[in-house]
């Protein structure tokens, strides 16, 4: 491996020709500006953070040096030289390897085969089956212990990017890419990745770490350049930016405006709950989960990925079948339930992945919005356009959708414009009960901001708002009340007013731990 | 910022949604353009051609497949496929043959449309309930629906020497065919239900993403299910069309037929990954495809290149289509 470099290098001191370099890159997709003037240095051996709202561009940054995107104008310089054609196998050539955010390895291949792929040691055409062997080196350097035959399907998102790493070091990548690597990773596992960064970084190779999580960046980065609207604000040491100076770079003001909402007032728990649930339980994992939501109450959840979250919102909304237990609305018995029935019901649900489950891409905004109610904008199953557009307009006008045109196609915004337009699918009928699964994954400050303003004038006028987040900050910062998720069970509830983010991350991890032992010793 | 970038970026931002409303002119109406270029090219090349008597027929004659790829739209916007129209077709023509002979004529053609939303609802509730890939579920019951249609007949033909039976494919009100007039009421009726109708914003919804579509609360088996019966119902029509024009019944009709409406449709740019298209393209794909074929008619050209034109022709428009995806 030819990755021994000067140790003098190393720590990103700024010596040394620039790995990659961009000027004055500037790139549009269909006619709409998303990078201008793009002028970034990326030195050996450092780990370079790229931070900004989304929409603001970094990911497209990322995209461009690894080659899965083409610039419109700019010159982009590696190892020095100018680069004209440059596509992913391109980038791999020179030394850039890319990882995504949604992995891309093939499940039915083992590791050391998905490690390898297409640079398999072969005579004749014949495959050489030495992977494993090969495998062991990389794995060595980067001090990963995972078994080479294992299928990557069956691998934990954290053990799937540790693939993907052995992939770019198996190619020899001296810059690697990565974007929101830490997105799916439970804290520890982040932790590990970093630890690895530091490693890569000793030897020698440059990161390019894009990301969400200003922690994780601040923690790990050696330089961060912050960006908005396309544009590159600054670029700075690490050692010299704080979470505040990052986050008022990125949305040009200050962090104050960026705390939580005013909490809504104490709901009255007094009278019938707006939503009951009792000793629920599915085949997708839950056990008798029982739960209360009153109006004007917000309620968390808070787990960890896997954890059985989800899998509540989707049994009371009806999207996964029950095997045993009761849901009462307002004291009703609500036992035959379908997202149809739930939606007339006036119960709504803003699923986890607003691109897979929430968002109709190849049509506009408007349709999207009034997807669900567009009984109530027909007349003999024809669509009244008119009244449509002015439900869709008001929507628009609420939650502050940009741009603000109800014929917009809702594939080419940001994801948190995107999100604005599945909140607002929702609320268009003023639903008693509105389930929000990750309402703020993947979106800018603005926007989250946006949308937890929603979520306390939702409460205050009189819905119920049961609120899923990894972010257990969030849930402290929101809810009135919330419910410890894990292994399919509540395991406890709690006041965010009387506990800390620390002790409920605490639990959580311990639980996990305790259910770890259990299943290796059964 | 200053003044002067701002107008640097909007100039620059004009010439950019030049070239993109450039491109996106061409995907949505390539067909459009690409039949207006044929139409000149034969111009030149014959004399034959542009006469109201040559366009007239080649539309007349291509009624009954405008009429099912304009039905196909529906299905494949919906995220479908379906292989078994040309079953249907046959099963309408024997079973109009039939019923005109046994019961009345009027009866048959109106029997023919509705066998044929009937073996389209046979064909969307094998999808939903079996929960398998139309694609599959049509290619079976096609051959069953083929089976039927030769157990229907026996094997033979079915000539049907009746006045009564033959206006709805060969007679005209004025210089218009009626079978024309069917056609664009029909093309008509289904673009206002994809655009104007809660079913059609239904079907966008479940073939752009199924999941969202449920999440929604709209019953997506139903909605397939009707996609599919209206395309039966389409395939039956165009089969009274058919029957009525040649009055004769055979159990080997429409064959190939479901494989041509799905190249119109492809050819007038609706996304085979569903959620995208319209029917008006669809229509324009099948008018296409006539062209060329009456092109080698009346040129004389060797038929072998007629084959092989079209398949570039649909290769050039699936290139054309796929090309608004790129990043």
């Amino acid at each position: 491996m030819q990755t021994a470099r000067p140790e003098q290098e190393a720590g990103g001191n700024g010596a040394g020709e620039p790995f990659v370099r961009l000027v004055g890159i500037c790139k549009s997709f269909s006619g709409v500006s998303v990078l201008r003037d793009i002028d970034v240095e990326f030195l050996p051996g450092e780990i370079h953070g790229l931070v900004g709202e989304n929409g603001a561009g970094k990911s497209t940054v990322g995209k461009i040096v690894g080659g899965y995107y083409s610039r419109s104008a700019g010159d982009l310089f590696a190892f020095g030289e100018p680069v004209d054609s440059w596509d992913p196998p391109a980038a791999l050539r020179r030394g850039i390897a890319m990882m995504h955010q949604e992995l891309q390895l093939v499940p039915a291949l083992s590791v050391a085969e998905n490690v390898f792929l297409g640079i398999e040691n072969s005579v004749g055409g014949l495959l050489r089956d030495d992977e494993n062997e090969r495998l062991a080196d990389i794995a060595a350097f980067a001090g990963f212990d995972l078994d080479p035959d294992a299928l990557a399907g069956t691998l934990s998102i954290a053990d799937q990017q540790k693939v993907e790493i052995m992939r770019a070091l198996a190619r020899d990548a001296r810059v690697i890419v990565m974007d929101e690597p830490t997105s799916s990773l439970t804290h520890d596992e982040a932790e590990r990745l970093h630890a690895v960064m530091r490693k890569l970084r000793a030897r020698g190779h440059t990161i390019i770490y894009v990301s969400h999580f200003l922690d994780h960046v601040l923690d790990v980065c050696d330089r961060v350049t912050v960006m908005r609207d396309g544009a590159v604000i600054r670029t700075a040491e690490a050692s010299n930016e704080t979470k505040a100076t990052l986050v008022a770079a990125m949305i040009g003001r200050s962090a104050a405006e960026v705390a939580y909402p005013d909490l809504p007032p104490e709901p009255d728990r007094s009278g019938t709950p707006l939503l009951s649930v009792r000793n629920l339980s599915t085949e997708t994992g839950l056990l008798d989960v029982s739960l209360d939501l009153f109006p004007g109450e917000i309620v968390g959840l808070v787990g960890l990925i896997g954890s059985g979250r989800t899998e509540i919102a989707r049994a009371i909304f009806g999207a996964d079948a029950a095997t045993s237990g009761q849901v009462r609305i307002e004291g009703m018995d609500y036992q035959l339930r379908s997202p149809r029935e739930s939606v007339a019901r006036g119960i709504a649900m803003v699923p986890e992945d607003r691109r897979r489950q929430g968002l109709v891409l190849t049509q506009p905004v408007r349709p999207n919005m009034t997807l669900p109610h567009l009984d109530t904008f027909s007349t003999l199953g024809l669509v009244r356009g008119k009244g449509e557009k002015a439900h869709a307009k008001r929507l628009i006008e609420y939650l502050g959708v940009h741009p603000a045109d109800v014929d917009g196609q809702v594939i080419n915004y940001s994801g948190g414009n995107q999100q604005k337009v599945v909140l607002g699918k929702w609320i268009m009928s003023d639903p008693k009960i509105v389930i929000l699964d990750e309402p703020s994954r993947g979106v800018d400050i603005g926007a989250r901001r946006r949308i937890h303003e929603f979520i306390g004038e939702t409460a205050r006028r009189g819905a119920g708002v049961l609120v899923i987040s990894s972010e257990i900050e969030e849930i402290t910062g929101l809810a009135h009340r919330a419910y410890m998720v894990s292994d399919g069970r509540i395991i406890d509830e709690f006041r965010p007013s009387e506990t800390s983010v620390d002790d409920v991350m605490w639990r959580l991890f311990h639980e996990q731990g305790n259910e770890g032992t259990a299943r290796k010793a059964s | 910022m200053s003044s002067s970038r701002t107008s640097v970026e909007q100039g620059a931002r004009r010439g950019r949604i030049t070239a993109a409303g450039v491109a996106r002119f061409f995907q949505t109406y390539a067909v459009a353009v690409m039949i207006v270029a044929l139409i000149i090219l034969l111009s030149f090349l014959s004399d034959s051609f542009l006469t109201v008597q040559n366009l007239i027929n080649i539309l007349n004659q291509n009624t009954p497949l405008a009429i099912m790829a304009a039905a196909m739209t529906l299905v494949i916007i919906c995220g479908g496929f379906d292989l078994s129209v040309g079953a249907i077709f046959a099963v309408g023509s024997v079973a109009a043959a039939a019923i005109a002979l046994a019961v009345d004529p009027l009866a048959g053609l109106i029997a023919a449309p509705l066998i044929g939303a009937g073996l389209g609802f046979v064909n969307g509730v094998t999808i939903v309930t079996l929960n398998i890939h139309s694609f599959l579920a049509t290619l079976a019951m096609g051959l069953v629906y083929r089976g039927i249609a030769i157990l229907i007949t026996g094997g033979t033909l079915v000539p049907v020497r009746l006045e009564a039976f033959t206006w709805l494919g060969r007679d005209r009100i004025g210089p218009i065919y009626i079978a024309v007039i069917v056609m664009v009421a029909f093309a008509v009726l289904l673009t206002v239900v994809l655009n104007r109708s809660t079913l059609g914003r239904r079907i966008f919804a479940v073939g752009g993403n199924e999941e969202a579509a449920i999440l929604s609360g709209i019953r997506t088996r139903r909605v397939k299910i009707i996609a599919f019966s209206i395309n039966g119902f389409a395939a039956g029509l165009a089969a009274a069309i058919a029957v009525s024009r040649i009055s004769l019944g055979q159990a080997t009709a429409g064959m190939g037929m479901e494989l041509e409406a799905i190249a119109a449709v492809i050819i007038g740019g609706t996304s085979i990954y569903g959620g995208q298209g319209a029917v008006w393209r669809s229509v324009a794909g099948v008018i296409m495809l006539a062209l060329v074929n009456n092109g080698f008619n009346i040129l004389n050209a060797d038929p072998f290149y007629k084959d092989l034109t079209t398949g570039l022709i649909i290769v050039a428009a699936v290139a054309i289509s796929a090309s608004g995806r790129k990043r």
